[in-house]
């Protein structure tokens, strides 16, 4: 106990200086009660699990998202927005459909990934579609391959209409 | 290896065997496909027993040759790597996997993607295309053309044996998991508490990657190749190249030769330190967590700093390296990563002496060493159940052999034994890194011309070639074949969790639902590169 105290002292805080102002003051197309807070989905549809990792990773005590109100739920039933990272493979476009259907209304998705936009470098394989927006309606875009921890944060910041400096 | 070569000599004296290539460290054997069977039974009976590198199946019916199996054994202490080619296969080959569990899956797989039989395969399910897909469609024989078959796929019911008795039941998850991970689908048949059988359908994230890597340029291929699986980026390209040099006969200059070990070293570490904290997110202890997200999220911002990528894309090409750091930057690497480790050092205790933790961890998923063997597993899995097979050690590749990497291995199997084989790997990898980079300190600056030999180069074609890397999971192997033209004709991917997902169901048996999170994540096995 006494060498888990003494590490939290000398590490100190670790999340990194909200670069934000709190505040909702940007625009939002978002009706005000999702801009305070926002469940999040994750759904892998054929990634090659870079995306899926620097999304986990803002989940770390650096990037620590829950401060801005932002979580990962557990069921598409408790969500607003799904996440999407994968070209869509064949063999999950179902499930995919299904956890799209799942969600309750108002609904959001957001393409994470150069592949998940249009296909990325899977373009043209036989098992996968060119982007998931072949199959769901896709509202926000974040290019990268995969995107940083630091883009997926903004563009989740932007689209709740947080300020980000 | 005299003695292989003089058993396949006089094997039965008549000439359907062919020795093609000889070499101190590589050997190409021609053999019937009818006497594979008999051949590996006598190279799996010799010790210390043979590990499989790949199995390829590839289809050479333009070139003659009708489909070919290949079959790339290692054998441990000579290194020395045996490729056992069966050629002219019409629509039928004698299974291995009755004699060797671990060619369960490939051969599964050359039944789904080239429509052959296995004969006598012992589970002949399909594997890799679930079911729905039209009869015909065998996506990798060369007269297919990708085209829109997906269109036309229809989801069927997935096959799963039946499991009766008073007080059986199932409980089935996925594909779509609560979590931030990939998707497979689950199926426990418990009775109470413990588990009796655990069916893992994977194959959800298959997107065709081979065929799509056939008809592309060098160049391309390795765009793919370094998307097959974020986290083993390094160990996916260095293999890749490793094959392309060996066609073009290069000689990579030593100065690359040290960044690439740097490289692959550095992606173990932050993938050790991730793991590590995964298998505490496994059981719900969040401090070990915490931790060791923390410490893989610094190392890959140091990743970014001084290699542009925090997965460290773009680093590796084939005949050598895109850029190396500068001179004050490897000194700012090197100091930033004694932090790191002195770091890494100040929190693993926490999890050592964690009661609860051990109590969680110590006898969860026990994979025994005859299994493993059985199995074919490769990596930390195989290492904490006995088996000294670190790819480091027995194979003299980039700056290993100087390095005098020994395998570090543990007897128990369990879940705790592959947190600590991963614990001790990541202080050695923190030490090598040290001495490398001290090296490196020493080292010319280098402009980037001179960091890539492929240029101008011939390059064999129609020519198999392999490389292998020991990555944070265990063994990729890259198997490699070009084309007249010197495009792409077949690429196989072995990754490490191909071998090693048959393996991890085999643990379930005996222990409870709730452990799985645990013990699926002290294998830590990607489903992308599974799946391709
Ligand atoms: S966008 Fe790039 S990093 Fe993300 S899943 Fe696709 S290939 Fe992987």
């Amino acid at each position: 106990m006494l060498s888990l105290l003494l590490r939290k002292l000398k590490i100190g805080r670790l999340t990194e200086k909200v670069r934000n102002s709190h505040l909702s003051q940007g625009s939002s197309d978002l009706p005000a009660s999702f801009r305070q807070s926002l469940h999040i989905r994750h759904l892998a549809c054929g990634s090659c699990n870079a995306c899926d990792w620097e999304m986990a990773a803002l989940s770390n005590s650096l990037y620590d998202h829950q401060h801005f109100g932002i979580d990962f739920v557990a069921s598409p039933r408790h969500a607003d927005l799904l996440m999407c990272t994968g070209p869509g493979s064949t063999h999950l476009l179902k499930a995919a459909s299904e956890t799209y259907e799942a969600l309750p209304n108002p609904k959001w998705v957001m393409a994470v990934g150069d592949c998940a936009i249009d296909g990325g470098v899977f373009k043209g394989a036989y098992a996968c579609e060119e982007g998931i927006s072949r199959i769901l309606p896709v509202d926000y875009k974040v290019p990268g391959c995969p995107p940083t921890p630091d883009d997926l944060m903004k563009a989740l910041l932007e689209m709740m209409g947080k300020e980000v400096s | 290896m005299l003695a292989l070569r003089e058993y396949l000599q006089s094997y039965h004296s008549y000439p359907g065997i062919k020795i093609i290539e000889w070499k101190k460290r590589e050997g190409m054997v021609d053999v019937p496909a009818r006497d594979l069977p008999e051949i590996l039974t006598y190279c799996l009976d010799m010790r210390p027993r043979p590990i499989w590198l790949t199995h390829v199946v590839n289809d050479e019916r333009q070139l003659g040759n009708g489909f070919c199996v290949y079959l790339v054994l290692h054998f441990p202490g000579k290194d020395f790597s045996l490729t056992l080619v069966a050629k002219g296969i019409k629509d039928k080959f004698p299974t291995l996997s009755l004699i060797f569990p671990a060619l369960n899956w490939s051969e599964r797989e050359a039944q789904d993607l080239f429509g052959l039989q296995a004969v006598g395969h012992p589970d002949p399910r399909p594997l890799v295309l679930h079911p729905g897909w039209s009869q015909d469609f065998h996506p990798l024989c060369k007269d297919y053309k990708a085209g829109q078959d997906r269109k036309a796929f229809k989801r069927q019911p997935l096959v799963f044996p039946e499991m009766h008795g008073d007080g059986i039941f199932q409980v089935s998850v996925g594909p779509i998991h609560a979590g931030i991970i990939e998707p497979g689908h689950f199926r426990f048949y418990a009775i109470g508490e413990p588990v009796l059988h655990l069916e893992a359908q994977l194959f959800y994230t298959h997107k065709g990657v081979e065929k799509l890597l056939e008809g592309k340029s060098i160049e391309e291929g390795l765009q793919i190749i370094e998307r097959l699986c974020g986290v083993c980026t390094v160990s996916h390209s260095l293999a890749y190249c490793e094959a392309v040099e060996k066609l073009a006969s290069v000689e990579v200059p030593r100065q690359v030769l040290l960044w690439r070990t740097i490289l692959a070293e550095l992606e173990r570490v932050y993938n050790h330190v991730g793991d590590i904290g995964n298998m505490c997110a496994g059981v719900g202890f969040a401090l070990g967590n915490a931790n060791g997200a923390q410490g893989k999220e610094k190392l890959q911002r140091l990743n970014s700093d001084y290699f542009g990528h925090r997965f460290l894309r773009g680093m590796v090409v084939p005949g050598g390296l895109k850029s190396i750091p500068g001179a004050k930057d490897r000194k700012d690497l090197l100091n930033r990563l004694l932090v790191l480790s002195d770091d890494f050092e100040d929190w693993i205790p926490l999890l050592q002496e964690h009661d609860g933790f051990r109590q969680r961890a110590v006898t969860a998923g026990i994979l025994k060493t005859d299994v493993a063997l059985d199995m074919g597993v490769t990596g930390p899995a195989a290492r904490a159940s006995g088996l000294a097979n670190d790819w480091r050690e027995l194979h003299a590749y980039l700056l290993y052999a100087e390095l005098n990497v020994k395998s570090i291995v543990r007897q128990d199997g369990d879940a705790w034994s592959r947190l600590m084989v991963r614990v001790k790997e990541t202080r050695e990898s923190f030490r090598f890194l040290n001495t490398l980079l001290r090296e490196a300190m020493q080292g010319p600056e280098l402009d980037d011309e001179k960091l890539t030999a492929l240029a101008g180069k011939k390059i064999r074609l129609l020519t198999p070639a392999w490389g292998c890397v020991e990555s944070p999971k265990g063994t990729e192997v890259i198997w490699l074949m070009l084309d007249d033209e010197g495009k792409i004709y077949r690429c196989r991917i072995r990754s490490a969790s191909y071998a090693n997902w048959p393996a991890v169901p085999l643990t379930m048996p005996g222990n409870i639902v709730p452990d799985f999170p645990l013990i699926n994540k002290s294998f830590e096995l990607c489903y992308s590169c599974c799946d391709r």
